[in-house]
């Protein structure tokens, strides 16, 4: 991280504004690590910006782009307050030598946390803009304003850089400022398109994946044939033979580099390695008693409650893990795609004992992460392979290793009950989760007598965040269950939930979602059926009702329509954010109808595209989106809570059309 | 073993030199530095690998680079003409058809190619057309979208 007194010997001269955190939190994280793993102690400093004496405006965050568009939301942000076009501010993000330390782009912390503090940076560098100009024209202050990146004053007017040349300034100041009230937003609030998008629909963005570093080595790993086997012996030989390829061997670690790709696969091909098998202790088959048996807190006994199970799945981003790592004079320098590039310089200067400021890590606008990105794997193996070759190298994971030895959504089992009173209110509710996780455990209804519990247990295969977390687990058995109860007093599943959720956001969501659906409205016909879901998460709420078909013969589900209605405060960007929806809800159909990890004697089976189901287009439905602007609440973030209502949804719609109620993710009648 | 030394591709003819049961896509993008086609599977499942060879989507990552000696090959970095972006790489922007944009090169390949053989597809045609396409972050119904608006304005060019 730059120090302070180096703002302008880096940056150049102009102004910086240091904005202060006013506070800093634990976030949520992921993926059980692999090596022992400290963050560094959070600094104070939550961003700065620059303006140069070209009065291009840089604008510094160690949040990162995954494709939830923060990019383009940070840059509304800045000009927003700044009175600045777009065009003319730069995000650096994710770059641990230039930007301010970041726990990670999670969470959905993006828009409630940087997003406020990139107002105020830029609301402050405005204001010394107005100071500039004051003392340079010896005008009065309150004559002076900006608009569309000129400062005007009178009969004066400048350019930013105009006013920044020659200048250095800095101001610190606390993250208490004031900042333009949403209702008088004219750039925020709007549908900017994406910043970078021209670089993406032209193929010149690169990614982590397609980096490269002069006179870069390619380096594959010799990964064990099953989890938690240990290396007895290696006969490394032939691979070493071949030209230009180094072996790499320390303990389990097993590592090769290679002039190219092909020579990299060829050479861990030619390794000859014996391992010691380790017993699997279960199997997707009957990996839901072993949750249950293994619980730390002993397992609640399950009946009379109904149980519900959870598979694990992949996050599948499309980029897989990769890395390039180069070492120079003691110092690395890592290129990944990460959601966490300060976890991942933590994670490298632990493995390597050096200190931080010797690692930088620098992510590029990196192809998805969903959760699945936390750990630094790929950076590791390349670092690690590159200190022993003296040379950079690149490490880009296959598909079969991403949905192998990456982390995955936590299976689980969650045990769930009710009573209900005469008037159809809740009396009592009660769930259990075992190992999914709590995310979205506490239910948003009104209800008097309720114990929620998460219960940890052991888990069999490495796990982390997904999207959501547990909030999808959690809302399917919910919002499930809520049926259930509806059916049994013979209640419509919408007045049902009315009745029972007192508060007010929830209500409007589900009402909006009904009234866009056509529930009251809708007609039942043989083989088709209706569902409907609510839900809260991270700050914001969602409703979904679907339309599903179910064939007669083959069982098969198409999901044909579905309408989510979405609240997260006051909207940030109209057009993205209708895209997260519409795409939470695209992913969440795979979560819904087929995807789950198959494993067995410690080996993933579903290891590659061929076995593992995604959703494509033939899958999707009609999508639609109701969003619900409430300028009054400040925003929170939306690329992870419209993913949990639509597996319920669709599985309250299956048995709306068949009779046959569904406890298990995915739903396969 | 044979080997290939020269390759049409994006208009100018660029010399390598690569053994014949090589990738297309390992060529492109190791030999020739052009990474707009991704790796996403390695066997044809996601398509994010699509390139154009003689106008026709190809999986350039089951394609081998031997049998497209000769033949034209169109990458993504090749769709813009002198800056002026090809009608679906502007429909892809017009109708935020993308998020992560890891599958969007892929996507715009397959797209070019669906409506040199079908101009005016209906919506059912796009889907069969395109279903060979992942895109993680589900912004499928947008790309139908944006293919039809590039369609409407004569998104063969």
């Amino acid at each position: 991280m730059i120090s302070r007194r180096d703002f302008f010997g880096v940056l150049g001269g102009g102004i910086v504004v240091v904005l202060i955190a006013d506070d800093c939190d634990a976030q949520e994280s992921g993926g059980g690590a692999r090596r022992g793993t400290r963050e560094a102690t959070p600094e104070t400093i939550g961003a700065w910006l620059h303006i140069g004496e070209n009065g291009l405006v840089s604008v510094f965050t160690g949040k990162v782009e995954v494709g939830q568009n923060a990019r383009t939301s940070l840059t509304q942000a800045v000009a927003e307050e700044l009175h600045a076009p777009l065009a003319g501010i730069k995000m650096v993000m994710g770059d641990t030598a230039l930007t301010p330390f970041d726990m990670g782009t999670v969470g959905s912390m993006t828009t409630p946390r940087m997003w406020p503090q990139m107002r105020k940076a830029a609301a402050a560098a405005r204001e010394m803009l107005i100071d500039l100009a004051t003392q340079k024209w010896s005008v009065d202050r309150a004559s002076v304003s900006i608009a569309d990146g000129k400062v005007t004053s009178a009969s004066h007017t400048a350019t930013f850089g105009e006013l920044t040349h020659g200048e250095k300034l800095t101001r610190t100041i606390p993250g208490t400022l004031a900042l333009t009230p949403a209702t008088e937003w004219k750039v925020a609030g709007t549908s900017a398109p994406k910043v970078d998008g021209r670089d993406i629909v032209t193929g010149a963005h690169q990614y982590a994946y397609d980096m490269k570093r002069p006179g870069m080595l390619w380096a594959k790993v010799l990964y064990p044939p099953q989890f938690g086997a240990t290396l007895l012996s290696l006969d490394a030989k032939a691979a070493e033979a071949m030209p230009g390829v180094k072996v790499v061997c320390d303990g389990n670690f097993v590592g090769v580099a290679a002039p190219d790709q092909a020579a990299a696969a060829a050479a861990v091909m030619a390794l000859k390695a014996q391992w010691k098998p380790l017993t699997a202790e279960t199997s997707a088959k009957d990996v839901a008693a072993y949750f249950r048996k293994n619980a730390r807190d002993g397992a609640a006994p399950a009946a009379p409650l109904t149980t519900y199970n959870i598979a694990y799945i992949a996050h599948v981003p499309l980029e897989p893990r990769a890395a390039v790592a180069e070492w120079e004079d003691g110092k690395l320098t890592v290129w990944t795609g990460s959601q966490r590039p300060f976890g991942v310089r933590s994670e490298l200067a632990s493995s390597f004992e050096i200190p931080e400021d010797r690692v930088r890590v620098i992510v590029p606008d990196t192809g998805s992460g969903y959760g699945g990105k936390h750990q630094g794997d790929a950076a590791y193996e390349a670092a690690r392979i590159a200190k022993a070759v003296g040379k950079p190298v690149k490490r880009n994971w296959t598909r079969e290793e991403e949905l192998t030895w990456a982390y995955f959504r936590p299976g689980g089992v969650i045990d769930v009950g009710g009573k209900l009173n005469p008037d159809g209110t809740i009396a009592e509710w009660e769930m259990h989760n075992y190992n999914s996780g709590p995310s979205g455990l506490q239910t948003p209804y009104h209800v008097p007598s309720k114990k929620e519990q998460y219960h940890q247990t052991k888990s069999p295969l490495r796990q982390g965040s997904y999207r959501g977390l547990a909030a999808t687990a959690n809302h399917f058995v919910r919002e499930s269950y809520m049926d259930e109860l509806a059916h049994s007093v013979n209640l419509d599943p919408l007045e049902f939930r009315l009745r029972n959720a007192r508060d007010e956001r929830l209500r409007a969501v589900i009402e909006a979602a009904a009234a866009r659906f056509g529930w009251k409205e809708r007609k039942k016909t043989a083989g088709r059926g209706f569902g409907i879901a609510g839900g809260f998460e991270k700050g914001s709420y969602v409703a979904t009702c679907a339309e599903v078909s179910v064939d007669n013969a083959t069982r098969a589900v198409k999901v044909l329509r579905a309408v989510v209605s979405f609240e997260c405060g006051g909207i940030v960007n109209p057009e993205h954010l209708r895209n997260q929806v519409e795409g939470a809800v695209a992913m969440g159909i795979g979560g819904a109808l087929f995807e789950h990890i198959d494993f067995a004697d410690n080996k993933i089976l579903t290891n590659r595209l061929s076995k593992y189901r995604l959703p494509r287009f033939a899958d999707m439905p009609v999508i639609e989106s109701v969003l619900l602007d409430r300028k009054d609440i400040t925003p929170a973030g939306a690329g992870e809570t419209p993913i949990v209502g639509i597996a319920p949804a669709v599985g309250n719609a299956i048995f709306d059309a068949t009779g046959q109620r569904l406890r298990a993710l995915p739903l396969a009648p | 073993m044979s080997r290939i030394t020269e390759l049409d591709v994006n208009g100018a003819r660029r010399r390598m030199d690569a053994d014949a049961d090589r990738t297309l896509l390992s060529v492109l993008r190791d030999d020739l530095d052009l990474t707009g086609a991704k790796y996403g599977c390695g066997e044809g499942q996601c398509a994010a690998c699509t390139v154009l060879v003689d106008g026709q989507a190809t999986k350039s990552c089951l394609t081998k680079v031997g049998s497209v000696a000769g033949k034209r090959i169109v990458t993504i970095e090749g769709l813009a003409q002198n800056g002026k972006l090809h009608p679906v790489q502007e429909a892809f922007l017009e109708a935020d058809a993308l998020q992560c944009g890891y599958c969007t090169p892929g996507m715009i390949m397959g797209a070019v190619s669906l409506l040199r053989r079908t101009p005016n597809p209906t919506d059912v045609e796009i889907v069969r057309g395109m279903n060979g396409h992942i895109c993680r972050c589900g912004t499928y119904p947008r790309i139908v979208s944006a293919i039809q608006a590039a369609a409407k304005k004569g998104g063969r060019s």
